[in-house]
């Protein structure tokens, strides 16, 4: 079972106990459900393990519209209406109108897969319990051809959630549930330097703090994440700015360059500006 | 023993099922090599607890069940300072140093942190038995635990050093029973979010079409279903000033979480019970009121009001005409309540103090009777249970 051992990429840096949750359900063949703050990475984990252990990667993105039915396949039955009316040969045999959704063509990969269905809160509060006897017994029957499609090599499924529905009990009972935490400052340089492995340390050091001290700002609505950090990395790197330009002004009354990158709401800019100001003063 | 272990999480309140206690024993069969405590915390944590919620609860279960495991090993024990745990026993067994110290000041907090701690204990304790066990060697030693400023001291250290993450208690902040942050009250309002088919029949039902016209035998027989579109209107009530002022955050987080979420919100503001006028500004409170009967007839029954006060007064304020603290009022602020109830039957309080102080005022009792108990603390489970009333078909009053 050593082959299934997940341990970060040289692209995404996981935490031990991230590490464990995903070999663990990987080993046992277990659905693994992923939450954590937006921003941290929880799509890119499917990605990044498909990616390590060598696997093919099937994505279904959930939408608010979106029917459990559809990941599974669907039917096409418009298409077998007009086919039937312009007199096709294809129309007698239904199977031309099946159309197969994400999970049949896991199932149905030659070597192991990683299926991941991703922000499943968006959907129909129903559609998790829709999906229970698929997830368990790994398989499914389209009814149109009478067929039972099986899986072929149990995948490793990975679920996200931001946590916008309850997911329901059951559903939950036959997961893993991990929740990845905001990294720590540690486990932030880390994963700076697994993208930007150039990065001068001032400015990385720079950089952090004066992301660290916004994300602790009172009152934000939305707190910037790993992403937005990296984007905003990647945004000093291109207009060259130096660590003296991020230290200037010394410590709470600078406004970071470029900081729209990290701060995507007017109000939250507003507030930021509002308060660097008033800082600026007391200390005058 | 991991079966007390399962048993002490469902006390605790952790939904735990038998499935889930077993997919853990699988998972700790396949994975022979879960050497530290460590691992075992993380896999049984990944099979058995479900929502970032409990992980709180279950940091301490965790640490409760498996606490004398690991002092019987040696391991963290040996790390504590040493003259820390001397010195709180010397305190214990020695009253006149005990009352040096005092007079010394310093021990105050000390022991502040100390009750604090035992308050604590006696949670978790109801979580099992295990205190018991280790009880009767010292006196603060019976209760196995040291002082936060002791831990605070050595959480520095990263995962693998000898600070247990358990006891670090990262996840406090996420359990449901604590107050509010924003993202908390989006999801708790989220509820109220319900999508209702109202309306003239307006999108093609692809579906439906499809199936009728088989069932017609070819000829096309078209079906429309109504669109979908959010019908749920909110109608807030903000108390603001006087004792509220230390609420005011709380309450404005709230607010300005329930703004995204709704097509129809409005908002008006009160002080401590409603009168024969509100207003909406709270800038222009004395000049621009509003009617709170003019209000009423603005808006109609299908409203949802939602009360956001701490319902602290003198009861008087409620019961009697003219015992408003800021002008004189015709009618008792009851009578204003009760019209505004009556014309809206789905209507919830929510009390922004804890559940527990309620009791210390008369008037919260008597507003949550006029409410008929319809009163819920400003927490995620609070909030989930006043909107699920919410939705609720009205009752007739």
């Amino acid at each position: 079972m050593q082959a299934d051992r997940f341990s970060g990429t040289e692209r995404y840096v996981a935490t031990p106990d991230l590490e464990i949750a995903v070999t663990a359900a990987a080993t046992l063949g277990r659905p693994l459900l992923i939450k954590g703050e937006p921003g941290t990475g929880k799509t890119q984990l499917a990605e990044e393990v498909a990616r390590s252990l060598d696997r093919p990667l099937f994505d279904w993105h959930v939408k608010s519209t979106t029917k459990a039915q559809q990941g599974l396949y669907e039917y096409d039955a418009v298409s077998r209406l007009r086919d039937s009316q312009l007199g096709d040969e294809r129309v007698r045999n239904i199977a031309n109108y099946i159309i197969r959704g994400p999970v049949w063509e896991a199932f149905d990969a030659e070597r192991p897969p990683v299926l991941l269905i991703d922000e499943i809160d968006k959907a129909d509060i129903e559609f998790p319990n829709d999906l229970l006897r698929e997830l368990d017994r790994m398989e499914f029957f389209v009814y149109e051809t009478r067929q039972l499609i099986k899986a072929r090599h149990r995948p490793i499924i990975i679920i996200t959630s931001n946590n916008e529905k309850e997911l329901p009990d059951a559903f939950l009972r036959r997961c893993f549930f991990h929740y990845i935490r905001f990294p720590d400052a540690d486990t932030m340089a880390r994963i700076v330097d697994v993208h930007f492995p150039g990065l001068k340390q001032a400015l990385l050091s720079e950089a952090l703090q004066s992301f660290y001290r916004i994300r602790e700002t009172p009152g934000l609505k939305k707190k910037p994440s790993t992403s937005e950090l990296l984007d905003w990395l990647r945004l000093l790197l291109a207009e060259d700015v130096t660590p003296e330009a991020l230290r200037e002004g010394d410590g709470k009354n600078a406004i970071p360059p470029l900081y729209g990158a990290l701060l995507k709401n007017e109000q939250d800019v507003h507030l930021f500006e509002q308060l660097v100001f008033m800082h600026r003063r007391q200390s005058r | 023993m991991l079966i007390r272990f399962f048993m002490m999480l469902r006390e605790a309140g952790i939904p735990v099922s038998p499935t889930e206690f077993l997919s853990l024993l699988s998972a700790l069969d396949q994975r022979r090599e879960v050497r530290s405590l460590e691992d075992l915390y993380i896999l049984a944590r990944l099979s058995l607890v479900k929502d970032e919620r409990h992980y709180d609860r279950y940091d301490r279960v965790f640490g409760e069940h498996f606490r004398g495991l690991e002092a019987a090993s040696g391991g963290l024990e040996r790390a504590l300072p040493e003259e820390w745990l001397r010195k709180l026993k010397t305190l214990e067994l020695n009253p006149e140093e005990r009352a040096l110290i005092e007079r010394l000041g310093g021990f105050d907090q000390l022991l502040e942190a100390l009750k604090q701690r035992l308050s604590e204990q006696q949670e978790r304790h109801e979580g099992g038995n295990r205190w018991i066990g280790t009880a009767g060697r010292s006196p603060f030693g019976a209760y196995g635990d040291h002082p936060e400023g002791i831990r605070i001291g050595q959480a520095e250290g990263r995962r693998r050093s000898a600070v247990k993450i358990w006891d670090r208690r990262d996840f406090q902040n996420l359990d449901d029973s604590r107050e509010l942050g924003t993202r908390n009250v989006k999801l708790a309002l989220r509820r109220l979010r319900r999508f209702a088919r109202e309306g003239a029949a307006s999108e093609l039902d692809l579906g439906g079409t499809i199936a009728a016209t088989a069932r017609n035998a070819g000829w096309l027989d078209l079906k429309m279903v109504p669109e979908r579109h959010n019908t749920v209107k909110v109608l807030l009530f903000l108390d603001v000033g006087g004792s509220m002022d230390e609420h005011v955050r709380v309450c404005e987080e709230l607010f300005s979480a329930a703004r995204s979420e709704f097509k129809h919100l409005e908002h008006v503001y009160f002080h401590n019970c409603v009168y024969e006028s509100v207003w909406r500004n709270n800038r222009r409170r004395h000049i621009a009121r509003l009617s709170t009967l003019e209000f009423m007839r603005t808006y109609g029954a299908d409203y949802r009001l939602v009360f956001v006060g701490d319902a602290t007064m003198g009861p008087y304020e409620i019961l009697q005409p003219g015992g408003s603290v800021e002008h004189w009022n015709d009618e008792a602020g009851a009578v204003w309540m009760q019209r505004l109830l009556r014309h809206y039957p789905h209507h919830v309080w929510l009390n922004p103090t804890p559940r527990e102080h309620w009791t210390y005022h008369g008037s919260v009792a008597v507003m949550a009777d006029l409410l008929g108990e319809r009163m819920y603390p400003l927490t995620l489970a609070g909030i989930d249970q006043a909107m699920r009333v919410l939705l609720r078909p009205a009752a007739k009053r």
